[in-house]
C-alpha cells in the first residue's frame, strides 16, 4: 500500500527519530511510504488556544498537501483528532465550506498508527523484538476521542521479549495539554508529579505512548529528577529488531 | 438599601489561585480521597445499566429541545403554578433575585430561614443578601453548614465541604456550633449528630424556608428536589412559607422525562442507585404559601450562543468535577465561582460573559475524561475550546498574539516552516552539556521550571528524508 | 418593561429563527407495565441499610406486630388509612410535630416500589401513606409494600406516578456522605427504615 506519512511538527523539528522509526515499521510491513512536501503542522495548538482563525491556513495548507493521499498515517493521536474532529468545524465557522468539505474527505483518510496498523493492516504482530520492561501511557486524544482502546497494547503484547508492565491510573492525563503546560504550570505540574510517580512505580525502563508532545512532556520531568526512564514512542518499540534493535540509552 | 451583590461566578485569575491551592498538601489529599472514591462509585453503577447510553442521549435531547423552546415552556410551567396558587416571580440578574427573595421574608416578619441546598441560591449570593437586609440564613445541608460555621467558601457542587477533613470539621464545630459537646470526636457519626440536633430544633421552628430545584416539570408545575440527608424534606414541608429559586434551565417539558433524569442524576452525582430522598411537590401543598422565583442570570446570554448553550443541559450531577485531574488537584476555591471544575470553568464564563472570566477557559488540559462522565453529555472540551476563542477576540495577550501569528505564518507554508525548523537548530547550543535543556526565557521558562526540554536534533526529519 | 417580558424577549431573540427539534430518542428501557421482581426489590433495599421482611400476602398483620416488638415501639403513629388489622393500637390522627418528634415510630403503606433501586414512593394525598411530615419526624419508619406494587424500573414508577402531586421517594434511610465522603445514615430523616414485603 502507498501510505503518505504526517509526520507533524513536532516530530519534524524536534523528535525525527519518531518519524523514521515510523518509515522503518511501515516499510518493513511491505508498504511504499511518501512524505508529501506542502505539509507543515495540524494547526491544533492555534484551534485550542483560542486562535481558530489564524490556524486556517494552516488548515488549507494541511488539506491541500494530503489531498491526493488515498491513505494518510500520523504517529500521533492528537494530531490525527485534530485532523478527523476539528479541521472541517475550523473550515465551516470561518465559512469555508468547500474546504470543510475536502477537510472532511482527508479526515476520513487519516488514521493513527496503532488504528492503520490493527484497522487497515489487520495486523497486531509487527515482528518487533525489544528486550526491556516497558510501560505504556494511553494519550487523552487517542483514548476519548480516537478510541482506539486496547489497540496499542496489543501490539506491544505481540512484541518479542518484552516486558510489558501496566501503568496505575494510565488513563488519567499527564498535564501536558499543549499551551496548558505553559499558561497553568504549577496544575500541569501537579498532575506530572502523580504520572512519573505512577511511571517510576512500575520499574519500566521504558515508557512509550502513541504521542510525542506527551512523551516531550513526561520525559522532560523524568529527565529533570534523572529517573533513567527513557521516553519512546510506540513506533520506536514497533520498530525494533533484533537485528536494528531501538537504543534505550542515549 | 440596596444589595449591590458580592461576586459569586468569579475570582481571581485561576493560576494564581491554583498555585496557593496546589501547596496545601492536606487539601491535595482531602481531594485526591473523595474524588477518588466517588470516582469509583459512579463507575460502578453506571457500568450495571445497559442502557445508560440510551439514556444519555436521551437526556441531552430532551434538554435541548426543552432549551430550543425554553419560553413555551415556561410559560406552560407558570400558568401551572399560578392556577394551583403559587406566586410566580421574575428575576433578570442575581441581584434582582436576592432582593425578590429577601422582601418576600421580610414580608413575613421572620428573621431566621432555613435553607436547602441550591446551586441557585448560591449564584444569586442569597445569604449575603441576607445579611444585608438583617435576616439570618441557616444551611441545613450538612456540608453547607460547614461551610456557613466556618465563614467558608464552597469548593464542590454536591460536596461543597470536600475540602476539610473530618478532623478540621470537628474542631469547627466544636468552635462554632451552639450547644455542641465539648468532647465530640471526629467520626462522621458524631459529626452528623450533632448537625442533628443542632438543626431539629431550628426545623421545627422557623417560619419560612428557601430551596432551590433540580427540575421543575413544565406541563404539571412540578417541583423536585432531589436529596440524601432529610433536610431537605424538613425544609419543604414544616415551615409555613417555601420560596424556590428555580434557575430558567432547570424545566423538562412532560413529568414523564423524569423517567430519564430521575436515573441518570444519582448514579452520575453520588453514585448510587437512588438518592435517599427525593420530594416532588406540585403547587402549595398542607396549606403552605408558596413562591418560585424564576431566574435568568446569564443564562438568556448563554442560549444565544448556539455551541455554548449545550451548558444548560447540566443537571449539577458534579461527575465531572470528581473525574477531572485538574480539579482533583487545586480544589474548587481555585476556580473562583460557586460553580467549579469542568462545568464551572465553560458555564461561569458565560454567565458572567468571558470578559469577567478570561481564565477559566484555559483551566482544563482538554483531557477530554468530563464529557466521558458527563450524563447529558455535554462536549465540554469543544465549548472550552470555543470560549477561548472568545477571551483572545475580546483582550488576547499581546505577546502571546504576536507568537502564535508568527507561528501560523510559518506553518501556512512548507518552504516557510522549513526554514523555521532550521533556524530552531540554533538552539543546539543550549543544551549542550547534557543534549536536553534545563532553562529557557519567558514564556518557556513555564516549561522548564519542572521539565528539561528537548534539544533540536542535528537534522530534521524532512531533511533526514531528503537526504536517505 | 418588567423582568417577565424581558426574560420573554431575550429568549426569542436568543433563539432567533427556531427550527423544529429532532424528536427525542428513547433507546432505554422504558415502562413495560410487567410486575417488578419481589427478590431483586428485596435485595436492593437491603442495600441500603435498611432492614426488610418478606412475608406473605396474609401474614402482614403479623410482621407488623413482630417488627414494632423487636423494636420495642410501643407509642407509634400510622396513616390514617392503612387497615384496620395493621397494627391495631397504633395512633391513626396525630400530625402534631412535636408529638411526631416523641413517637417511637409510624407505620405507613406505599404508592409505588421500585425493584431496580430499591425505591418506595409515597402519595402523600393517599389516606394509607399520610402527610409529608408523619414519615418525616419519627424516627422509625416502618413501611408495607404489597407485591402489587412492586414494579421493575424508574420509567415504570414515573408511568404510575403521573397526577400524583405531592410525592416523597425513599430509598434507604436517611444518609450524608458530606464527611471525607463517608457514608452515614441517619441525619434528618427517620434513622431506621424498616420494609415489610408482602409477596
Amino acid at each position: 500500500m502507498r501510505v503518505a506519512l504526517f509526520v507533524t511538527c513536532l516530530v519534524d523539528g524536534l523528535f525525527p527519530d519518531v518519524g523514521k522509526a515510523t518509515v522503518t515499521l511501515l516499510e518493513r510491513l511491505g508498504h511504499e511510504v511518501v512524505v508529501p512536501r506542502g505539509q507543515t503542522c495540524c494547526g491544533q495548538m492555534h484551534v485550542n488556544t483560542g486562535y481558530a482563525r489564524m490556524a486556517l491556513p494552516v488548515v488549507r495548507n494541511h488539506v491541500e498537501a494530503f489531498a491526493d493521499a488515498d491513505v494518510v498515517v500520523t504517529p500521533s493521536g492528537s494530531c490525527t483528532a485534530a485532523v478527523r474532529h476539528q479541521h472541517a468545524d475550523v473550515a465551516r465557522e470561518h465559512g469555508d465550506r468547500g474546504l470543510a468539505d475536502a477537510a472532511a474527505q482527508v479526515g476520513q483518510r487519516t488514521y493513527e498508527l496503532s488504528e492503520f496498523l490493527v484497522d487497515v493492516l489487520g495486523l497486531t504482530d509487527v515482528g518487533a523484538y525489544f528486550p526491556h520492561r516497558v510501560t505504556y501511557h494511553p494519550t487523552c486524544h487517542s483514548l476519548r476521542l480516537l478510541r482506539v482502546g486496547d489497540r496499542p497494547e496489543q501490539l506491544l503484547r505481540a512484541v518479542r521479549g518484552i516486558d510489558l508492565v501496566e501503568l496505575p491510573a494510565a488513563d488519567e492525563c499527564c498535564g501536558f495539554g499543549g499551551t496548558f503546560a505553559l499558561k497553568n504550570p504549577d496544575t500541569s505540574t501537579a498532575m506530572l508529579a502523580d504520572k512519573m510517580a505512577a511511571v517510576v512505580g512500575t520499574g519500566a525502563r521504558v515508557l512509550t505512548a502513541g504521542d510525542s508532545s506527551c512523551l516531550m512532556h513526561i520525559g522532560g520531568g523524568l529527565s529533570r529528577l534523572r529517573t533513567g526512564v527513557r521516553p519512546l514512542h510506540l513506533a520506536q518499540v514497533l520498530a525494533s529488531t533484533a537485528d536494528a534493535p531501538t537504543a534505550v540509552t542515549r | 438599601m440596596t444589595f449591590l451583590g458580592m461576586p459569586t461566578l468569579s475570582g481571581e485569575p485561576f493560576p494564581t489561585a491554583a498555585r496557593a491551592a496546589l501547596g496545601d498538601a492536606q487539601l491535595r489529599r482531602n481531594l485526591a480521597k473523595a474524588t477518588g472514591t466517588i470516582r469509583a462509585k459512579r463507575a460502578r453503577v453506571v457500568e450495571e445499566l445497559p442502557d445508560w447510553a440510551g439514556l444519555r442521549a436521551a437526556g441531552a435531547a430532551i434538554k435541548d429541545a426543552t432549551l430550543a423552546d425554553l419560553d413555551t415552556h415556561l410559560l406552560a410551567f407558570e400558568a401551572d403554578l399560578v392556577a394551583r396558587g403559587t406566586t410566580v416571580h421574575w428575576a433578570r440578574d442575581g441581584a434582582e433575585a436576592a432582593r425578590i427573595v429577601t422582601d418576600l421574608v421580610a414580608a413575613t416578619g421572620t428573621r431566621e430561614v432555613i435553607k436547602v441546598k441550591s446551586m441557585a441560591g448560591a449564584e444569586i449570593g442569597l445569604n449575603d443578601a441576607f445579611d444585608a437586609a438583617g435576616i439570618a440564613p441557616i444551611e441545613t445541608d450538612l456540608a453547607e453548614l460547614i461551610v456557613q460555621l466556618g465563614h467558608d467558601r464552597p469548593s464542590h457542587i454536591l460536596v461543597p465541604a470536600i475540602h476539610r477533613s473530618r478532623a478540621e470539621i470537628r474542631d469547627l464545630f466544636r468552635r462554632e456550633m451552639p450547644g455542641v459537646a465539648p468532647d465530640l470526636t471526629d467520626e462522621p457519626a458524631a459529626l452528623a449528630e450533632a448537625a442533628r440536633r443542632f438543626l431539629r430544633h431550628k426545623f421545627t421552628t422557623v417560619d419560612v424556608a428557601i430551596s432551590g430545584a433540580n427540575f421543575a416539570v413544565a406541563d404539571t408545575g412540578s417541583l423536585v428536589v432531589v436529596e440524601s440527608e432529610g433536610n431537605g424534606r424538613m425544609c419543604l414541608t414544616l415551615p409555613r412559607t417555601l420560596i424556590s429559586v428555580v434557575g430558567i434551565e432547570k424545566l423538562v417539558p412532560t413529568w414523564s422525562d423524569l423517567e430519564v433524569f430521575l436515573q441518570l442524576l444519582p448514579r452520575s452525582s453520588t453514585g448510587e442507585r437512588m438518592n435517599p430522598y427525593t420530594s416532588v411537590w406540585t403547587g402549595p401543598t398542607e396549606g403552605q404559601t408558596a413562591h418560585v422565583v424564576l431566574v435568568d442570570n446569564g443564562r438568556t446570554a448563554t442560549l444565544a450562543d448556539t455551541v455554548g448553550r449545550a451548558a444548560l443541559r447540566c443537571i449539577r450531577c458534579s461527575a465531572c468535577l470528581n473525574s477531572c485531574p485538574v480539579y482533583a488537584r487545586t480544589g474548587g476555591h481555585a476556580y473562583g465561582s460557586v460553580y467549579p471544575g469542568p462545568i464551572g470553568a465553560v458555564l461561569s464564563p458565560q454567565l458572567t460573559g468571558v470578559a469577567h472570566n478570561r481564565t477559566l477557559p484555559y483551566a482544563s488540559s482538554l483531557c477530554g475524561v468530563c464529557q466521558d462522565v458527563c450524563p447529558v453529555a455535554i462536549d465540554i472540551p469543544s465549548i472550552l475550546v470555543h470560549l477561548r476563542g472568545k477571551v483572545v477576540e475580546d483582550h488576547a495577550p499581546v505577546a502571546e498574539a504576536a507568537a502564535m501569528r508568527a507561528l501560523a505564518w510559518a506553518m501556512a507554508d512548507a518552504g516557510r516552516w522549513r526554514r523555521l525548523l532550521r533556524a530552531g537548530r540554533l538552539g543546539r547550543a543550549l543544551g549542550r552539556r547534557r543534549d536536553r535543556i534545563g532553562s529557557l526565557p519567558p514564556p518557556l521558562s513555564a516549561w522548564t521550571g519542572t521539565r528539561d526540554a528537548p534539544r533540536p536534533p542535528r537534522q530534521t526529519f524532512r531533511d533526514w528524508w531528503e537526504s536517505r | 418593561m418588567n423582568a417577565r417580558d424581558e426574560i420573554l424577549r431575550r429568549i426569542a431573540a436568543a433563539l432567533g429563527d427556531r427550527r423544529p427539534t429532532p424528536p427525542v430518542p428513547r433507546a432505554y428501557r422504558r415502562a413495560t407495565g410487567e410486575p417488578g421482581d419481589v427478590d431483586l426489590f428485596a435485595d436492593r433495599v437491603r442495600d441500603y441499610g435498611a432492614r426488610v421482611r418478606v412475608v406473605s400476602a396474609d401474614a402482614i398483620a403479623a410482621a407488623v406486630a413482630t417488627a414494632l416488638h423487636d423494636r420495642n415501639a410501643r407509642d407509634v403513629v400510622a396513616a390514617p388509612g392503612i387497615p384496620a388489622g395493621w397494627a391495631p393500637t397504633a395512633d391513626r390522627s396525630t400530625v402534631d410535630t412535636q408529638r411526631l418528634g416523641a413517637v417511637d415510630g409510624v407505620i405507613t403503606a406505599c404508592r409505588v416500589a421500585i425493584a431496580a433501586t430499591g425505591t418506595i414512593v409515597l402519595d402523600h394525598d393517599a389516606p394509607d401513606q399520610g402527610v409529608r411530615a408523619l414519615t418525616l419526624l419519627p424516627d422509625y419508619h416502618l413501611v408495607v409494600v404489597r407485591r402489587d406494587r412492586i414494579v421493575a424500573d424508574v420509567p415504570d414508577a414515573v408511568a404510575a406516578l403521573a397526577g400524583v402531586r405531592t410525592q416523597t421517594w425513599i430509598s434507604g434511610p436517611s444518609a450524608t456522605s458530606d464527611i471525607e465522603l463517608e457514608r452515614v445514615e441517619g441525619v434528618h430523616g427517620p434513622r431506621t427504615l424498616e420494609v415489610i414485603v408482602a409477596r
